[in-house]
């Protein structure tokens, strides 16, 4: 019980310095995990091509890679905003391995754009079967949605 | 040397020939409108001017202290403070210190970004009566805002009326019910904790004057609520006559928030908790009354009935029928409004926002977040309409052919000396940040905040 407290506080003071935050990347590093390659599709037509580990989120693969995306997890993978909105086809969609939670639906109900085929990045956990991925970034930018 | 001194004259100049923005107000409107200027525009300075002398606006003051993680997004306010193109000027009040005369002169643009930070109020006899209290004085005061430092809230009976029903209404109803224990070690402050420890609130009432398919909370809070420790969460069953069979018809999220209800209902006979949530609906506060003179306390509500207008919208009316309710404690939560800071800004007052179109105010003035919005909306929806309103104000400088000469945050610093201002760098804030958190590090919190405004000038002045 002290070790598990000793652990979450060293994680929350590591978490808590701005500077080690932004100098750490979010996943730990393993050099004998498989690279996936991840495609971003954005609302003006550009394509992104990355590559994430296996165990990487989707959301690492952005930080990871400086991916410009406008706002793009803005709470950093802790399910409190819905920045990370990504529209999968269906076929990914249905073999994605886990199924969103109650909680990750709930912020997903207030994303702008929201399909059935929406999930959030952050959420997402690359395997060796989604080498290859497609997906679609709603647009944040420019899209006067706002009076 | 006197050619020397000239050559570095050319290129300050040369540094000088860049557009300049002011942003009014260091909350999340203003970051992200910052982020958006110096990622689209390379050569550009941004000033962003704060009333306090502490940054992040609602995301310090409003965020809940059980909420951490909703205040990650600080850490990318931090990487654009920390630009070279950006500049943060805490202490400063606009309108006050500074006019917005004198910012539209000394800048190319001017963005008002300084948020909504009234309280609308309900307007029914009896408002101002000892401890009836707008939702946003207590969620200042549990989060540290030096105005609401001195708050008192009295919470020694068990009963407690919330007017309102949206998210803010939701925090205050959590944070009084929450066990207190679960708060210690939030950055919560630390006269708030006190004053919870020793609270006797068994019971809050929320109540809304519209129906279970027109409710303000977002589900994630609701769900919040319904798991919350030692709490049990009632509804009224006649609130729901008719509303399960319109569930199919509804979008999802209102499907979603609807149907969690409807679950929670199912339960509601077989909990038993020592602490009470009653959401209300079809509910009007018509007025507030003390009983011989003491905090004892009834609101006079009126029942509503919902109506469909011509245009097919829902609308309530008030019916004969009253209720009472017993409550010593009552917060009003019925949302915020913006006030104007210029005489000169044209404000509509009944909206509580600035006029304007898309973010324009008028030449070469602007506004984003809630001060041109209206304060709704996640932080999601703000940080939307920040970028959309910076990107409008980056195409205009890009088109605009003007030779960029304005002397920028200079000539606002000259009017500051004078009037001898203490103005909060970001390295001060630095100061002020360390040492909250060092403060917090002593009681297992992630920080203590300062509560004092003095005292917060006083840490930033150390060298």
């Amino acid at each position: 019980m002290a070790l598990v407290r000793t652990v979450l506080n060293l994680r929350k003071t590591l978490l808590s310095s701005e500077t080690l935050r932004r100098l750490v990347s979010v996943s730990t590093p393993a050099l004998d995990k498989k690279e996936i390659r991840v495609t971003f599709l954005k609302a003006n037509g550009e394509r992104i091509e990355s590559k994430g580990k296996v165990g990487d989120s989707l959301l690492d693969v952005v930080v990871n890679n400086n991916i410009d995306l406008d706002g793009f997890g803005a709470c950093e993978g802790t399910l409190t905003c819905s920045t990370c909105h990504l529209i999968f086809k269906k076929e990914d969609f249905d073999r994605l391995p886990e199924k969103p939670t109650d909680e990750e639906l709930d912020m997903l109900d207030l994303a702008y754009d929201l399909t059935e085929t929406s999930r959030l990045g952050c959420q997402i956990i690359l395997s060796e079967d989604l080498d290859g991925l497609e997906i679609k970034v709603p647009a944040t930018i420019n899209d006067a949605r706002d009076s | 040397m006197i050619y020397n001194f000239q050559i570095l004259r050319y290129f300050s100049n040369i540094g000088k020939k860049t557009p300049k923005i002011c942003i009014v107000g260091a909350g999340a409107a203003g970051f992200y409108c910052a982020q958006h200027f110096v990622k689209r525009i390379k050569d550009i300075q941004v000033s962003i001017f704060e009333k306090l002398p502490v940054p992040f606006g609602l995301v310090r003051f409003g965020v809940a202290p059980d909420h951490p993680e909703v205040k990650n997004v600080i850490s990318k306010f931090f990487l654009t403070a920390e630009h070279p193109n950006v500049e943060f000027k805490g202490n400063i009040s606009i309108g006050k210190d500074v006019s917005i005369s004198d910012l539209t002169e000394a800048y190319d643009y001017v963005l008002l970004a300084y948020g909504a930070n009234f309280n609308r109020k309900l307007d029914i006899p009896g408002e101002n009566l000892p401890n009836v209290i707008p939702a946003r004085r207590i969620v200042g005061w549990y989060n540290g805002l030096p105005e609401e430092a001195g708050l008192k809230i009295d919470f020694s009976s068990e009963k407690v009326a919330i007017i309102g029903q949206g998210n803010v209404a939701i925090d205050v109803a959590r944070i009084l019910l929450k066990p207190v224990d679960d708060l210690k070690e939030t950055d919560i402050t630390q006269h708030a904790l006190e004053s919870l420890m020793s609270s006797k609130i068994k019971e809050v009432h929320l109540i809304g004057r519209r129906g279970p398919l027109q409710a303000a909370f977002t589900i994630k809070e609701l769900r919040e609520m319904l798991k919350l420790k030692g709490c049990g969460t009632y509804w009224n069953e006649n609130d729901f006559v008719g509303v399960e069979s319109v569930l199919p018809s509804l979008e999802r999220p209102r499907k979603r928030l609807t149907d969690l209800m409807l679950q929670s209902i199912k339960v509601q006979r077989e909990q038993y908790s020592e602490k009470k949530f009653f959401p209300v609906f079809y509910k009007s506060p018509l007025e507030i009354n003390v009983l011989n003179n003491s905090i004892r306390k009834t609101i006079t509500l009126g029942i509503n009935r919902l109506e469909k207008t011509d245009k097919g919208d829902t609308t309530i009316s008030l019916t004969n029928t009253r209720e009472m309710l017993q409550s010593d404690l009552i917060v009003t939560s019925i949302g915020y409004k913006a006030v104007t800071i210029d005489s000169s800004l044209p404000f509509d007052n009944k909206k509580g926002t600035v006029i304007n179109q898309n973010g324009k105010i008028d030449n070469r003035l602007y506004a984003a977040g809630w001060v041109a919005t209206g304060p709704t909306g996640v932080i999601l929806s703000t940080m939307t309409n920040a970028f959309n309103t910076a990107e409008v104000i980056c195409k205009e400088i890009e088109k605009n052919k003007t030779v960029w000469d304005k002397p920028g945050y200079e000539s606002i610093r000259n009017k500051l000396n004078k009037a001898n201002i203490q103005v909060v760098t970001w390295a001060d804030w630095l100061k002020i940040d360390d040492y909250e958190k060092k403060a917090g590090q002593r009681c297992r919190k992630p920080r203590e905040k300062i509560i004092d405004y003095e005292k917060m000038l006083e840490v930033a002045a150390n060298k």
